[in-house]
């Protein structure tokens, strides 16, 4: 037998230098273009009243008023606006993450009649808009007298956990070996064991991908809050920052944006943190969607 | 087969793993969306219902122009901001797909706009918008354009602004979704192509394209879903105006819910949205078949 003549693995053709320049430059550009109100409003938090409206914009203020931010945290009840989209969030998040792996579970692992049927209405789920229920669910929490507390935005959280938690976590699950659980089955475990044992110690990067996803979520809705929090000692951040608008908007434009890069930061920081379990978690519900 | 009770079979477990969702579902879905089928042919102001046939419709489609003005708004918007975004999506992938060096340094700059809280992205370009201070306003007057629109307090310029404002958006979860559907071409294609002497463009043109064609149809449904229910940036930045030129559908539709009390009419409003969303919808999914291309049996 003569030996197949060594032929190199086709190679693609040289990249253009041109070319790659010419990408790097598009790219840079417009990074710095999407960049600039974000970093006009962090200067913006930084200046007075008069420097604020210079032109041409002094993007490094000459100097730094950071006393803007400690107004904007005490001249509105701030700290409280935080301290309740917490409570919030919090309650909300961990309904969602809990009920939702747990129904993953069930569509994951166990044959029921109307399965399938029952998983596309939670995809159709994703597809509908919410005004369609939003009025007869506010109507129901108005008559059990539960309009301005956080109940609504956070008891549904744990009917469920919506529809892309619920996705996610399944298609997480169906990666996990149908082995382990049977081992586990032999061993005497339950179903409830398993989930507990196996599917949740198994499913965590899934489960702090949700978690964070909830997070931003729960931080950056506005409707909800607005149709639900009335007493100004109840309001979320994104409603208090609206407030901020309407009484200092026109007249204390520094103290608006300080307010705004305290709302911005956190949810920025976590992602900045957790940003692999962001892109794995899109990208998971975009290519199997 | 061993006959075992119901609580030892697996149906059962199922039934009660998922019985969260089930319940959530008829309590706070299926349940309410009856309720508001049954609300739009009422009025309600929250303590006197009174039964009123089709009236709501009625006055929706022949007296109300305000609701064809939102429709109008909303469809403008959707036509121009989905598209757009789209193909600013799909380029600035194609781009990023560019084997480039510091690759998570560019996508996390593309991302974090979209990660800015609506409220928060609201008031900001509420300023890069302002007619005489805004940053958007001051590089077209130093680009030599002496007298550039007044956008949001313009009727003619303030939907272009809040589709401009939506393209902000780009570099979000539907490039992640374009990006990590390129990564997934297998080279072969393109060295096949290369072989039948494709060029770049034709390569795109029947390589790429057809290969993302799952993921452009999956943005697009979610995007035309998603572009329909603009509520948050309008209500903050111009609160419908100037002469209602921002009035989006389902800022009106809030309105008439919960500043007129009127959730009859509201939900009317509601309903006439889901039938519309779900012809757009339907009507994608029928028309997929002819240009989705799924490899093997990804579904």
């Amino acid at each position: 037998m003569t030996a197949p003549p060594a032929t190199p693995p086709p190679r693609r053709a040289a990249p253009w230098p041109l070319k790659s320049i010419l990408v790097y430059l598009v790219l840079t550009t417009g990074a710095m273009i999407f960049c600039v109100p974000l970093f006009w409003c962090a200067s913006a938090a930084l200046k007075d009243m008069q420097s604020v409206f210079r032109i041409p914009v002094e993007w490094i203020p000459r100097e730094w008023h950071t006393e803007n931010f400690k107004n904007a945290w005490t001249v509105l009840p701030f700290p409280i606006f935080v301290v309740n989209t917490l409570i919030v969030t919090c309650f909300a998040v961990v309904g969602q993450v809990v009920s939702a792996s747990l129904v993953a579970y069930g569509f994951a692992r166990f044959n029921f009649p109307g399965k399938r049927i029952l998983f596309v209405l939670v995809l159709s789920t994703m597809l509908l808009p919410a005004q369609v229920t939003m009025i007869p669910v506010f109507i129901i929490w108005q008559k059990l007298g539960l309009v301005d507390t956080f109940a609504p935005l956070t008891i549904p959280a744990y009917l469920g956990g919506g529809a892309f938690t619920i996705f996610l976590l399944r298609q997480f699950y169906l990666t996990i070996p149908r082995e382990l659980d049977e081992a586990a089955m032999i061993d005497g475990c339950s179903y409830f064991g398993i989930w507990r044992h196996i599917i949740l110690p198994l499913s965590r990067p899934a489960l702090i991908t949700v978690l964070l996803f909830a997070f931003m979520a729960n931080w950056d809705d506005f409707m909800s809050p607005l149709i639900y929090l009335h007493s100004q000692e109840k309001l979320t951040v994104s409603i208090g920052l609206r407030l901020f608008q309407d009484q200092y908007g026109q007249t204390n434009l520094p103290l608006l944006m300080a307010a705004s890069v305290l709302h911005i930061t956190p949810v920025v920081i976590i992602f900045l943190i957790g940003q692999r379990y962001f892109i794995k978690g899109i990208v998971m519900t975009g290519l199997k969607g | 087969m061993r006959t075992s009770r119901f609580w030892q079979r697996p149906a059962f477990w199922g039934f009660l793993f998922i019985s969260p969702w089930l319940v959530g579902y008829l309590l706070f879905t299926l349940g309410p969306m009856l309720g508001s089928l049954g609300l739009s042919f009422c009025r309600y102001d929250l303590a006197n219902l009174k039964a009123v046939g089709a009236d709501n419709y009625v006055r929706l489609f022949t007296k109300d122009p305000l609701f064809w003005k939102a429709l109008w708004n909303t469809a403008t918007y959707t036509l121009f901001a989905v598209p757009l975004g789209l193909t600013g999506s799909l380029l600035l992938a194609v781009l990023l797909n560019h084997k480039v060096r510091g690759l998570a340094l560019y996508r996390t700059l593309y991302y974090i706009p979209s990660l800015v809280p609506a409220v928060a992205t609201a008031l900001l370009w509420n300023w890069v918008f302002n007619a005489n201070f805004g940053i958007l306003n001051n590089s077209l007057r130093s680009a030599g354009i002496a007298h550039p629109p007044a956008w949001l307090q313009d009727p003619n310029w303030a939907l272009p602004a809040f589709i401009i404002m939506s393209l902000w958006g780009i570099g979000g979860g539907r490039m992640i979704i374009f990006l990590a559907g390129l990564q997934g071409i297998s080279d072969s294609y393109y060295e096949a192509a290369e072989l039948d002497g494709a060029g770049a463009w034709s390569k795109f043109r029947h390589v790429t394209l057809p290969m993302l064609t799952p993921m452009i149809f999956f943005n697009m449904v979610l995007g035309i879903v998603g572009s329909f229910q603009v509520f948050t940036t309008a209500y903050i930045m111009t609160g419908g105006g100037p002469a209602n030129a921002t009035l989006f559908y389902v800022l009106y539709l809030f309105r008439q819910a919960f500043e007129e009390f009127r959730m009859g009419y509201a939900s009317a409003m509601a309903w006439v949205l889901f039938v519309i969303l779900l012809a757009f919808t339907g009507i994608q999914f029928w028309q997929a078949k002819r240009w989705v291309h799924y490899e093997g049996e990804l579904r």
